[in-house]
């Protein structure tokens, strides 16, 4: 195991202990924020190793959202729930991947981001299963008190970053791994030395999503009550995006990081500047995208960088 | 000898542009084969053709004894069919030794990618790139890359290797260096199909030679013969050159 992968395993073991010292509040940010790094480190498979602009997180884990919450709804537990909206979404990424991924750069982008679209107008019409715009409450899960709960589902959500931080570390030690680094530096090369491109393309979008998705259960059934405009919200798919490139393209530490960093802003930002939140938070994530260009990742010399360039 | 690949009546077409008209050509296994003909020919979309690139609108390509019409690059690639790119085609950011493992590992089934990184290391030796293992691909010089290529190629154990104009933009010493590593593959039996311009490596490697002119095949023959040909003089070769072999024997 690398440097940079046991540093990532300190980083995420290190979240863990946030319930010996934070209240309700802080359970709750850090509940978001294990959330925004699975989505962070998932997109990472796709745009990072495999060099491919997806904007389809959110569109994956509206899917785990609502995948969950009908499924609990009918009287599935929890994790059985979750378990079912992974695999569901793994498999109807890496059909849908087969096809989108075809297109490359720009029109790929946009592909993935009508994806969203699609899925927000198919719950949305589906009145029967889903509630349509009327959302869906889910059953509650956790034990009654506020701090059982907020407990309960940060470890929940906690174990989904651990399992999504193991599943990238593998993928980038892998074959798997390699053959997206090909892909991602020359395609043509790729299927030219007998890399089957569209079959890993779909893998690694399928993996992607597949986490994304069991993010979206967790998220679901943490809030009790989801709709259409909230779990297919766009900002899903564009936040995890920024959060990789302020962290370091490429590199899961550095994705993680970036996160963090991202969300640490965000609350910094909200709190002293509640009527000009959004525009500060802009202009620091271009100050930042500006200065430094290469992540948070590329401040560390040395073994960090040289292995967030290569996978 | 037998026959390795067998073209029949392949045609290809970019739109209004026709590309390649009912080509019928056969290669024989451990022959070195030179693809020659003007710019825009056909000869590298010949290649791609072959390769799954842009696949024939119609015509047949038999490789190995079975029909490889309309199949993926990829399966060409793991068939046996391998290549260099006119315009080189490394992965970057990886080291040269990567990159030839890259090769090794994605051509077979079931290699790992420790086995592929040590087998990698043989092929940059015997295209003389050991020293250079560790750079990475993008650092190398354009000499240095078409050997690159070459060892990809290489790496993929080939049945056929089509050279695509690995010649192109050297200098004579690094033109000699090229064409002493084709005999040396020639020398192990690979079937050589190469594309080039430079008309003394192909008269020095090649055993025979074929002549495309705005998609049709021409000629087809023995280099002495070849390079004769009324036709191949007057669409490629130039009355000069034919008058100047002509003195020279």
């Amino acid at each position: 195991m690398t440097r940079v992968n046991v540093s990532l395993l300190v980083l995420i073991a290190c979240v863990a202990a946030l319930p010996l010292f934070g209240g309700a509040y802080a359970l709750r940010l850090g509940t978001i924020a294990c959330m925004y790094s699975i989505l962070a480190l998932s997109w990472n498979v796709v745009g990072g190793f495999a060099g491919y602009p997806s904007f389809a997180t959110a569109a994956f884990f509206g899917f785990g959202a609502y995948a969950t919450g009908v499924l609990m709804n009918d009287g599935l537990p929890l994790w059985l729930s979750v378990v079912i909206a992974a695999a569901a979404a793994l498999l109807l990424a890496a059909l849908l991947g087969a096809v989108l991924l075809r297109l490359r750069g720009h029109y790929f982008a946009i592909a993935s981001l009508s994806l969203v679209e699609v899925l927000r107008e198919l719950v949305n019409n589906a009145t029967d299963l889903t509630g349509g715009g009327m959302g869906l409450n889910i059953p509650l899960v956790a034990g009654s008190s506020v701090m059982s709960d907020a407990t309960f589902f940060f470890y929940a959500m906690w174990g989904l970053f651990l399992a999504t931080a193991l599943m990238v570390m593998a993928v980038a030690s892998s074959k798997l791994g390699f053959g997206l680094a090909c892909i991602r530096q020359n395609e043509t090369a790729s299927s030219m030395v007998g890399l089957n491109t569209t079959f890993y393309k779909s893998l690694a979008f399928g993996l992607s999503a597949c986490f994304v998705s069991a993010a979206g259960g967790v998220y679901a059934a943490c809030v009790h009550y989801i709709d259409p405009s909230d779990v297919f919200d766009i900002l899903y798919s564009v936040k995890p995006i920024v959060m990789a490139l302020m962290g370091g393209l490429g590199s899961p530490l550095g994705v993680a990081c970036g996160a963090f960093l991202y969300l640490g802003l965000e609350e910094v930002v909200w709190r002293n500047y509640v009527q000009i939140h959004t525009g500060v938070l802009g202009l620091l994530i271009v100050m930042l995208l500006l200065f430094l260009p290469h992540g948070l990742i590329s401040l560390r010399p040395g073994r960090f960088r040289r292995r967030a360039k290569h996978v | 000898m037998s026959e390795i690949l067998h073209l029949h009546n392949v045609s290809r077409h970019f739109s209004g542009l026709q590309a390649l008209r009912k080509v019928t050509l056969s290669v024989e296994k451990g022959e070195v084969l030179g693809l020659i003909g003007p710019n825009g020919a056909g000869k590298t979309t010949l290649v791609n053709t072959i390769c799954g690139v842009t696949p024939a609108n119609s015509g047949t390509i038999i490789f190995d004894s079975a029909d490889i019409t309309g199949i993926k690059t990829y399966q060409a690639a793991r068939r046996g069919l391998s290549r260099t790119f006119q315009v080189v085609q490394p992965f970057a950011e990886f080291t040269a030794l990567d990159n030839v493992a890259a090769a090794a590992l994605f051509s077979r089934p079931g290699e790992s990618l420790k086995s592929s990184r040590e087998q990698a290391k043989a092929y940059l030796a015997f295209v003389g790139l050991d020293a250079q293992a560790g750079q990475s691909a993008a650092t190398l010089t354009l000499a240095m890359r078409k050997r690159l290529e070459l060892a990809k190629a290489l790496a993929m154990r080939p049945k056929l290797l089509f050279l695509d104009e690995v010649n192109a933009g050297l200098n004579s010493a690094e033109v000699e260096r090229a064409t002493g590593l084709i005999h040396q593959l020639a020398a192990q039996g690979i079937t050589i199909v190469m594309i080039e311009h430079l008309m003394k490596v192909v008269l020095n490697v090649c055993t025979r030679i074929a002549v495309l002119h705005n998609g049709a095949l021409i000629a087809d023959g023995a280099p002495r013969d070849v390079i004769r040909n009324p036709a191949v003089v007057e669409a490629y070769l130039g009355q000069q050159y034919a008058q100047r072999n002509a003195s020279h024997g």
